[in-house]
Order: structure tokens, then C-alpha cells, then sequence
């Protein structure tokens, strides 16, 4: 049986992994390859960088960060943040990525999407979409959710599946940092109404949170970053407790 | 060991070369009959569209060449689809060396499918070392169907053929370059045929 995803996501500036990760077994935590192959031996099944870089410049870092990923780690990577164009994916992809993330430049041109997933197959292409539920509607928003578009939530990834998107990533910015849970009743309906998988993302605290969006929220994958980067969870030991309540795991 | 990798222009094949790497094997990258000929061992890779991959292999004249291999060869991902004899992806033809055909998953599963899923039945030395239910990383939309060069078979809503075999032709629709551990065995494995 297909298994369930636990995806760590780090973010990287000028090619180091920002926000304080500490790691006692790691010489330098901010170093994104050595993290990686550390989640790596930990059990993770897929790793999430997201680019936030500010300057062209620092983005070509991130292309030498990327292939000294892909030397030295034998899981699947994503690179997320500030792709625009399809030579930036080109780039990504021939120095080792397995996938890319895009977000508020397909907002801002949905063709992105299309031309993304013509040239390279939708198996690589996953959409990020972050929303906030507002009254009862779930508003997309860009630019790392500083920005609210017209978008709504289920329209837009509806939209996103039809022009060829592989995999939707979404984070729920109600969620996101609150530690309470994940927004699963969005995501089940992401699910539901859907044919492509569905990366749960906000809001992780603790393994029951992990349980209820595989159980509830239908996802089939979940990503996380402070939980894991302050060792506040395991990956190993989610995995084996998410086993022992019947979530297909690769153990 | 002279180990090529075909360079035909179609996906991600730098970390296939890193992969050899890590097990102290420098692949090359090739498009060239003549080097590809005179290798130990061959890697045929592919990620993307089925058809457009065919006509970048048509171009090369690769598509004559492949099949006369006679040496080991790991067609891999759509590498090993466009060893099967017809995909419906593009509907395109394949190179034969495969007797099956090439399906699209049905609209009761998520398409593509991506992640780590349970490898079974196996049946090769490709296996050496690698347990039976060991989870691979796959990613991908068409599948070929379970036939009698099926080495190995993957559940998703119906069983396929996650590997096959054709005398000295293997094909895994599975990532072994990103499959871990177990992946870095059987590309040992293919090494050590």
C-alpha cells in the first residue's frame, strides 16, 4: 500500500536553513545538506526547502545548495520559493531536484502551471497554496501570505489540478505556528474534491495532530518544520506510533 | 566497470550519476551509440511525457540501438514504460522488448501517484539483499500491466508490474537513486549482474 509522507520543510537564506535548529548530533545545523541527510537517516520520507532568499544573487546559491543536496541524499527533495519562469525550473531540476513548488507566481500568472507541466510532467510541479479562513470562506493568499488575492481556496486548487499541477501542497495560515492541529476540514474537502494528492501543512504540535490528518483530514502527506527542528518530535518514533494506529508507514 | 547513462535529453538525471557516486561508480552521461555499445552496464532513465521521449530517442537513433543491446541494461521510471510495446500516454509505441503495454491509473486513485510504496513477488537477483514488502519511491502516472516478465509487482487499487524482465533487459518503474537504502541496493545489485 501506497504509504503516508512526514516531510520536514526548511527554509534556506543564501543557502543556509534558517530558524534556530538545534541539533546536538549536527556540527553546523545551518548547513541544508547536512540537515537533510540527518532528516534523511531519521525516517523522513521527502524533504521541503523553500527558497527565501531576497536577491538574485543569493538565488544561485541555492542552485549550488540543490546539487550538493542531490550528491548526498537518496530521498526526494522539493525546492519552493521565488520561481518564476521555466528556466528557473529547468535550473532546479538539472542540478538534482525532484520537484518544485510554486506559489504566488502562479497566482499572478496561472499559465505557469500549464507551460510547468507541458515541458517538464506534472509528477514534478506541486502547487503551494496559502489560505485564511475568513468568516466561512478560505481566502488565498501570496507573497508568503502578506498579500490577499481574489482567489478563493477551493476554486483555485480545483483550477491548479486542471492545468496540470502533480500535488498541491496547502497551508492553512489560521493553523500555521499554532501547534493546535491541523486544518482538517479544509483538507478533507481538498481531498474529496480533488484527484491529486494533498501535502498537509500548518499547524503540527504533536503525533495525535498527525494521526488526525491522515484519519481526518484525508492527506497524504504532512509537513512540518518546528516540531522537528526542535526535536519536540521524532520522526522515527511519529512513524512507528502513526504504524501502530494503522497509517500505512515506511518503516 | 564502464557504466553509461543514457542522455537522451529527458528528466533528472544527475542524481541517478550522484547515486553511482555514493557507491564509488563514476557513470557516464551518453547519447552516443558507439559509447553506449561498448558499456558494461546501461542506464536508461526518463522522466516526463511518454511521446516526446520517444521522438528525443528517434532523434539520437537510439531507438534503434536499445533494443539490440547486450549487456546488462536498467531501464528506469519511464525508461522501463518505453521498453514496454505501447503506451497510452501520448499514444505511443514503444521498443518492444517488453511484452506489455502501458495503462493510465483510473479515476479511483489519486493521479500520479506519489511516494513510497510496497515492492512484492520478487523475483530476480536484482533483488539480492532487499526483502520482500520493501517500500520504494515511485512517482508516476501509467503503469505497466502485470505480464509473464513481471518481477516484481506494486498494489495501487490493482496490482502491476512494478519491475521487469526480458532475458538481459530490467526495468523498475520505482526511483532506486531515491529510494534509500534499499534503492542503493539493487543499483549494487544491477552493478554486481
Amino acid at each position: 500500500m501506497l504509504a503516508k509522507r512526514i516531510i520536514p520543510c526548511l527554509d534556506i537564506k543564501d543557502g543556509r536553513t534558517v530558524k534556530g535548529i538545534n541539533f546536538v548530533d549536527l556540527i553546523d545545523a545551518g548547513n541544508p545538506v547536512q540537515l537533510a541527510k540527518h532528516y534523511a537517516k531519521a525516517g523522513a520520507d521527502e524533504l521541503v526547502f523553500l527558497d527565501i532568499s531576497a536577491t538574485l544573487e543569493n538565488r544561485n546559491t541555492t542552485l549550488d545548495m540543490v546539487l550538493h543536496v542531490a550528491e548526498q541524499v537518496d530521498i526526494p527533495f522539493t525546492v519552493g520559493g521565488g520561481i518564476s519562469f521555466v528556466e528557473d525550473v529547468d535550473a532546479l531540476l538539472k542540478c538534482g531536484a525532484d520537484k518544485v513548488s510554486v506559489n504566488s507566481s502562479a497566482i499572478k500568472r496561472p499559465d505557469l502551471i500549464n507551460e510547468l507541466s507541458k515541458k517538464f510532467g506534472s509528477q514534478c510541479i506541486t502547487v503551494a497554496i496559502d489560505a485564511k479562513q475568513i468568516e466561512c470562506e478560505w481566502i488565498v493568499y501570496l507573497a508568503g501570505g502578506t498579500i490577499r488575492s481574489e482567489l478563493k481556496l477551493f476554486e483555485w486548487a480545483k483550477e491548479v489540478e486542471v492545468r496540470g499541477a502533480g500535488e498541491i501542497l496547502f497551508t492553512s495560515m489560521n493553523n500555521d505556528g499554532t501547534k493546535d492541529g491541523f486544518a482538517n476540514k479544509a483538507l478533507a474537502r481538498l481531498s474529496n474534491d480533488l484527484n491529486i494528492p494533498i501535502i498537509a501543512s500548518g499547524g503540527a504540535g504533536n503525533i495525535q495532530h498527525f494521526l488526525d490528518v491522515f484519519k481526518d483530514g484525508k492527506a497524504d502527506a504532512a509537513l512540518a518544520a518546528s516540531v522537528f527542528h526542535f526535536g519536540e518530535i521524532e520522526i522515527l518514533e511519529l512513524k512507528k506510533e502513526l504504524k501502530k494506529k494503522n497509517i500505512e508507514m515506511r518503516l | 566497470m564502464r557504466v553509461v547513462i543514457i542522455d537522451y535529453g529527458a528528466g533528472n538525471i544527475k542524481s541517478i550519476q550522484f547515486a553511482f557516486k555514493r557507491l564509488g561508480i563514476d557513470a557516464k552521461l551518453s547519447n552516443n551509440p558507439k559509447e553506449i555499445l561498448a558499456a558494461d552496464k546501461i542506464i536508461f532513465p526518463g522522466v516526463g511525457e511518454a511521446s516526446s521521449a520517444m521522438k528525443k530517442l528517434v532523434e539520437c537513433k537510439l531507438d534503434k540501438v536499445i533494443p539490440t543491446l547486450k549487456q546488462p541494461v536498467l531501464g528506469i521510471c519511464l525508461g522501463m514504460q518505453l521498453l514496454c510495446n505501447y503506451t497510452e500516454e501520448g499514444n505511443s509505441k514503444g521498443l518492444g522488448v517488453f511484452n506489455a503495454n502501458v495503462k493510465r491509473f483510473s479515476k479511483d486513485v489519486k493521479v500520479p501517484q506519489i511516494g513510497w510504496n510496497n515492492i512484492k513477488n520478487l523475483k530476480s537477483d536484482l533483488f539480492k539483499n532487499i526483502k520482500d514488502n520493501e517500500y520504494m519511491y515511485l512517482v508516476h502516472s501509467y503503469y505497466a500491466e502485470n505480464c509473464n516478465q513481471t518481477i516484481a509487482i506494486t498494489n495501487y487499487n490493482i496490482k502491476y508490474a512494478s519491475a521487469l524482465q526480458h532475458k538481459n533487459f530490467y526495468g523498475v518503474q520505482f526511483h532506486p537513486e531515491k529510494s534509500s537504502k534499499s534503492g542503493a541496493q539493487l543499483l549494487q545489485n544491477f552493478i554486481d549482474l
